[in-house]
């Protein structure tokens, strides 16, 4: 994606996008050093979009193939939509790092690599024959940079007093040094942030500053490296950070509490990937924002639900395996008309499946995983930063609509980052929520807890309100009186009832905006976190001159009013999706006669801008 | 934060009478069944305990007893089988100021919701659980349930059960509950004390009730309380005063130090007099002779202990709870704006 000005090498150069991953062991801080450079690069006023790629055990065996850690970073002075398909720049600490992320750097991409790591032993765990550092084609195809990061990282901390165990620990900073100097960051910011970071153990701080310090200079003495600047980006005016979507989540939950005035109750049970959300929400009690880490999965929502019951706004948040174990709870939400949000952050399933990489594949669990007739709204997040905004809005419909909403994120989005644009907080619109205080019924002489509004949605009374005592419960309801019926008519009706509430949510369902031409040849609809790596190859597509159109859903049900009109007026329609074509079959039974094509990637990773294009071109 | 936009003015208490929790809905429960004994005592006994009836909620999960909450006249949930403690959980911890009440059975407690069961009671949240333990699955139409008798023939266990059952109270107190107590459908002034006793506690409270289930499992408990045996076969703990039991109350319990083991002696033999006696106090704060006393249920030639094993006051966890959030309030303000902001930001102009 890099366009280099042409400039000699011993000049800075000017470029617009650069991806880079670090990789390395999991004990080598990988994800440490990325998300520095990230704040530095953010800091730098450059838009970007990162993805952290970990494996699922803590501590994998040192040097083995899958204990490799990663990290990639899109940065830019353009819009960025994704944390890159194939790196410019791999930084890889050791032969394992080396082995699983070669294949993925573009050919004529840096290589900087810790040649010291590259021993007898290294190499055989990684499951090396010959030391690939000394194979020509490697160097043929990258500009290879062979540094003793190990080596020199020992000379610069010699006489510190550290065990070598603590001076390996600090390697990485001799990384983030070498890239400070190639993209011009200010030395003094990392320096501060290091006195930051071990704020709590001092005697790291001077340690680690050396050797950063040394990286910069080896980057500035050394000559072998080429020297860039990417100028800011055009965001829209405004103060922006950058956040990961399990922390927007938490963000958006928390800002609820405040526009509330209500408590924000969150009920969850730790799962990879969404246990950020609870450990983001625990820190955030002087918000309004209560947690309770329940015993189970099953827990965590049952709490929700009565702390719903109680007049909290309660959610819970979990991922595949735990909202599979949730269903049978959230039926009892649907019939009990209570407000709740259920975040799932997605991951690659069945069963434990890929617990660290991401998936869509809980879209159908989603929409119709429950027993019994159990609609209930759907909503997906577009990106990290879009977290912040669906969960309140998820909030807001449950609230709203008295109805249980689930809101899918997923493992990329949850773990990845990009700017988010503070809102500021007196500017955000209002959300009121109100309780039932007096009898509805028989000129307020009496309380019908399912006598409803003409939106179909019936009062929330909560404990504490004299006269309004009701029992709620998982037998069906009368349709007025709320006591327990078996009669059948009134089942129907209640069914009927409450699937036609949940089909009036659609008005609060923006209308889709076609991206391009609203006919053509092709119309791209995807959803959740797709949404950066399709509208890229929509970009890509349209600036080749096809006619190519992109939507992108964030209601999944209701379904956005416009959108059978929109499919009309496309050839073809191509739904690309992280699992094997759940969108394609859903969209598929809502209008028949729309037949989408299908993109499909179960890799764990995001989708490749490059490989949906070549797909688009294939089919067009 | 607040959780409600009701206007506060602190009213006074009403004078209650039982029928003010009486939801008007008649329960269906068997004729003869102990669940009616049960519900009499607890609208009987609410009107003493000082919390206003729209401050009371009754949560339940499935099976007979569950049904509780239909007939107060109260907040309710009747919820999903074994979860009602996971409801009562969030409820409290969210709103600690109300009364919450769990009203289970011995499958929906200790076999589906085992789980939560356990948790609730070691995170002593004020929760008030009130398990009806009729031995058997009734909801159902009988099968063993996890407190029937080893080798006990149900539908289920047509050639007898191979299952140990649980000490319910035992099991209680292993998870720290911090109440624990034992009543009888058929005693309803004892049931009554227990469950004043336990909506005075502060902190998890548990009330085993063994009830008949005169069409599943009927006389489960006549071997106990039969007239003619039940002075016999039943002690009764009470504050402060000896273990005694028997018709004439000349049985009691000592405990012997050199067997660290309690035996029963017979007070005017063998020299033994009432300053031998175990003199009960469910205040201790360790829960070794509790564990005894439990588990005398069990023991061939031991009465049942009836009354409360143990009750002592501890931090609850909602407590706990509430003073972190306040501390964290004080401590940081929370000013969202601040948050939302964070540390490390740049502008773009
Ligand atoms: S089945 Fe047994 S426990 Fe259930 S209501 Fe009938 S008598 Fe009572």
């Amino acid at each position: 994606m890099s366009t280099q000005a042409t400039a000699r090498k011993t000049e800075v150069q000017q470029v617009d996008t650069v991806t880079i991953r670090f990789v390395g062991d999991s004990g080598d801080g990988m994800q440490l050093t990325g998300t520095e450079f990230t704040k530095a690069s953010a800091l730098a006023g450059n838009d970007l979009a990162t993805f952290p790629d970990y494996p699922a055990e803590i501590r994998a065996p040192a040097g083995s193939l899958f204990g490799v850690s990663g990290y990639q970073l899109n940065f830019g002075s353009k819009k960025i939509l994704t944390p890159g398909d194939a790196p410019d720049v791999l930084v890889a600490m050791n032969p394992a790092a080396l082995k699983m992320n070669l294949p993925d750097l573009k050919a004529g991409g840096m290589l900087i690599v810790n040649s010291d790591a590259f021993t007898a032993l290294n190499l055989e765990k990684a499951g090396y024959k010959s030391n690939p550092l000394e194979d020509p084609t490697v160097a043929e195809n990258f500009r290879v940079h062979l540094v003793d990061m190990t080596k020199l990282t020992e000379a610069a901390l010699e006489g510190s007093g550290l065990s070598s165990k603590e001076v390996g620990r600090c390697r990485n900073y001799f990384a983030l040094g070498i890239l400070y100097w190639m993209y011009s960051r200010p030395v003094e910011q990392q320096l501060q942030a290091i006195a930051k970071k071990f704020a709590k153990k001092p005697e790291f701080v001077e340690p680690n500053q050396k050797v950063f310090k040394a990286g910069y200079a080896y980057g500035e003495t050394a000559e072998i490296f080429e020297r860039y600047v990417v100028p800011p980006s055009k965001l829209r005016p405004g103060t922006y950070r950058n956040v990961t979507g399990n922390f927007a989540t938490a963000l958006g939950f928390a800002t609820v509490a405040r526009l509330t005035g209500r408590t924000v109750f969150l009920g969850s049970y730790p799962i990879t990937p969404a246990t950020e959300i609870l450990h983001e929400m625990a820190n955030m009690k002087e918000h309004g924002v209560v947690t309770y880490q329940a015993e189970d999965e099953i827990a965590g929502i049952g709490s929700a639900i009565g702390a719903a019951f109680g007049g909290a706004l309660a959610c819970t948040s979990t991922s595949g395996p735990g909202l599979a174990l949730k269903t049978e709870m959230m039926g009892l939400a649907v019939i009990t008309e209570l407000p709740l949000v259920i975040v799932d952050v997605q991951r690659g399933g069945p069963s434990t499946g890929m617990p660290t990489k991401t998936e869509q594949a809980d879209l159908l669990q989603a929409i119709f995983g429950r027993h019994g007739e159990s609609p209930l709204p759907v909503l997906a997040a577009q990106s990290p930063a879009d977290c912040f905004w669906s969960a309140m809005e998820a909030m807001r419909i449950a609230v709203k609509w008295m109805t249980p909403v689930i809101l899918l994120t997923d493992g990329y989005l949850g773990n990845g980052s990009e700017p988010f644009r503070i809102p500021d907080v007196e500017e955000l619109p209002k959300f009121e929520v109100k309780y039932q205080t007096g009898k509805n019924y028989a000129n307020g002489t009496e309380f019908m807890p399912y006598l409803r509004d003409e939106k179909l949605v019936r009062p929330w009374a909560i404990p504490g309100t004299p006269g309004l005592e009701h029992r709620v419960g998982g037998l069906e309801k009368d349709s007025l009186t709320g006591m327990v019926s078996y009669d059948g008519l009134n089942h129907e009706k209640m069914v009927k009832t409450r699937a036609q509430k949940i089909r009036n949510v659609v008005e609060d369902v923006p209308d889709l905006e076609v991206f391009g031409a609203s006919t053509g040849d092709l119309l791209l609809v995807s959803w959740g976190g797709t949404f950066g790596s399709v509208r890229a190859a929509a970009e890509v597509l349209q600036a080749q001159g096809k006619k190519v159109s992109h939507v992108h859903l964030r209601w999944i049900n209701p379904l956005p009013k416009n959108l059978g009109a929109i499919l009309k007026g496309f050839g073809k329609v191509l739904v690309p999706e992280v699992n094997d074509g759940q969108m394609a079959f859903y969209l598929r039974g809502k209008f028949p006669g729309v037949d989408p094509l299908q993109f499909n990637r179960i890799n764990g990773k995001p989708i490749k801008i490059r490989d949906l294009v070549g797909k688009v071109l294939e089919v067009l | 934060m607040s959780t409600t936009n009701l206007q506060t003015a602190p009213t006074a208490l009403p004078v209650y009478a039982k029928k003010d929790f009486e939801s008007g809905v008649d329960p269906r429960w068997c004729p003869g069944c102990g669940d009616y004994s049960i519900i009499n005592q607890v609208q009987k006994t609410l009107p003493a305990v000082g919390v206003k009836r729209e401050n009371i909620v009754f949560v339940s999960g499935i099976g007979c007893s569950s049904r509780f909450p239909y007939y107060m006249n109260n907040y309710g949930m009747h919820t999903l089988h074994g979860r009602a403690p996971a409801f009562a959980s969030g409820l409290k911890v969210s709103r600690p100021e109300l009364q919450v009440w769990v009203m289970t059975g011995d499958g929906d407690a200790l076999a589906i919701g085992g789980n939560h069961f356990i948790h609730v009671m070691r995170r002593n949240l004020d929760v008030k659980l009130v398990m009806f333990n009729n031995r058997i699955y009734g909801l159902t139409k009988g099968q063993v349930s996890p407190t029937s008798e080893l080798h006990k023939k149900t539908k289920s266990t047509p050639q007898g059960s191979p299952d140990y059952p649980f000490n319910p109270p035992l099991l209680a107190l292993g998870a720290g509950a911090t109440f624990v107590a034992r009543t009888i459908d058929v005693e309803g002034a004892h049931m009554g004390a227990m469950l004043k006793a336990a909506a005075g506690h502060k902190g998890s409270a548990f009330i085993e009730v063994y009830q008949n289930c005169p069409v599943f499992n009927d006389g489960a408990y006549t071997s106990l309380t039969d007239k003619a045996v039940r002075a016999d076969r039943i002690i009764r703990m009470e504050e402060g005063k000896p273990l005694v039991f028997g018709k004439d109350g000349k049985k009691g319990l000592r405990f012997d130090a050199r067997t660290m083991d309690l035996e029963i002696v017979t007070i005017g033999e063998n020299g033994v007099t009432e300053q031998d006696l175990l003199v009960h106090d469910s205040t201790r704060e360790d829960p070794t002779i509790s564990f005894m006393l439990a588990g005398m249920a069990a023991r061939p030639g031991f009465p049942t202990p009836i009354g409360v094993f143990r009750n002592v006051r501890k931090p609850t966890c909602e407590e706990m709870t509430w003073e972190m959030i306040e501390d964290t309030k004080k401590k940081r303000g929370g000013d969202l704006q601040k948050l939302l902001s964070g540390g490390d930001s740049w502008t773009i102009k």
